[in-house]
């Protein structure tokens, strides 16, 4: 017998801090093959966000550096121009990028940087105990929306995938789920290409990665699935948003 | 020929392994990990078909998969 799977070499032996069943784990291992598969660890630096992967620089086998709160897509911006020759990534959560961070992404995305993001939703703050996000669902229940998310108080949802696919620098914008073996391989795809196309010297690249936060929904891991399945795919569908940016 | 191994200290016994193994042999140990969770364990190996499913779905990348 020939070992078929196992741990890429991206990924350190530490054990990951997630709570059990949280997705999370599961795009860390595709960011982690992706960059084995380009052959690329040597070269990349990936930049940690605040929130639950605040501490994804232990868990990756490459050199990492961390950012303030929602910052990631500005250091990034540095470390790229500073040092092209690398590929530099951001792994961000929606309370990081959507919230806090919302400005960095919209300008590294119009400024066309040439860096990949990978933008886990859960659709609530984690880390901190389960609070609205800005990517919390109409109606959903969360510690500061007990009775659910109301239009009249906290108004609409934000869509990030759409809104940067509306700017020209943005090259490729895609978004994937993680709830289905078939959907890993789709989301491994897509995060491979992202890298892909910076090596190519093509940005700015987004996979939007929608995951599921057993913990703070108050659900097992199985039923958190369906429920990511049921509510949060009909509102925030699948799929490329862009692939190209505009050439002059 | 085919087998799966789970690294049990790497494991949190979130079991979706167990949930989208097609030939349903995954099921939670009882006996405890150094961090106080069940682990998941391979029950009938010889139905294993190596496809992966479990490895893919695992968010602890716990599981090696041999075939």
């Amino acid at each position: 017998m020939q070992k078929v799977f196992e741990k890429p070499v991206s990924i350190d032996e530490k054990p990951f801090s997630y709570c059990a069943g949280c997705t999370h784990g599961i795009i860390h291992r595709l960011v982690a093959e992706s960059i084995d598969e380009l052959g690329i660890r040597e070269k990349v630096i990936g930049v940690a966000p605040v929130g639950c992967s605040v501490f994804a620089y232990e868990f990756f086998n490459f050199d990492m550096c961390s950012a303030a709160h929602g910052r990631a897509p500005a250091v990034a911006t540095g470390i790229k121009r500073a040092r092209p020759e690398n590929i530099v990534f951001t792994y961000q959560g929606d309370g990081d990028l959507a919230a806090i961070g919302t400005a960095e992404i919209v300008h590294a995305a119009a400024r066309a940087e040439k860096i990949t993001t990978i933008f886990v939703n859960n659709a609530i703050y984690g880390m901190t105990g389960g609070q609205m996000a800005p990517t919390t669902l109409v109606g959903q229940k969360t510690d500061t929306t007990p009775y659910g998310r109301k239009v009249e108080n906290q108004g609409y949802p934000i869509k990030v995938a759409e809104m940067l696919s509306t700017l020209e620098g943005a090259n490729y914008i895609e978004r994937v789920t993680v709830i289905s073996p078939a959907h890993v391989n789709k989301a491994k795809a897509a995060i491979k290409k992202a890298f892909q196309y910076q090596i190519e010297g093509k940005g700015f690249n987004l996979i939007e990665v929608l995951s599921t936060c057993p913990s703070c929904w108050g659900m097992s891991p199985i039923k958190a699935i369906e429920w990511l399945k049921a509510n949060m795919i009909p509102h925030y569908p699948l799929g490329v948003y862009k692939d190209g940016a505009k050439t002059e | 020929m085919a087998k799966i191994e789970v690294n049990a200290d790497r494991c949190k016994g979130c079991l979706l392994c167990a949930e989208f193994c097609p030939k349903k042999i995954i099921k939670q140990s009882d006996v405890l990990n150094s961090k106080g969770y069940y682990p998941a364990m391979q029950t009938e190996p010889e139905k294993c078909v190596g496809c992966a499913a479990c490895a893919k779905m695992c968010p602890d990348v716990a599981i090696t998969v041999y075939r």
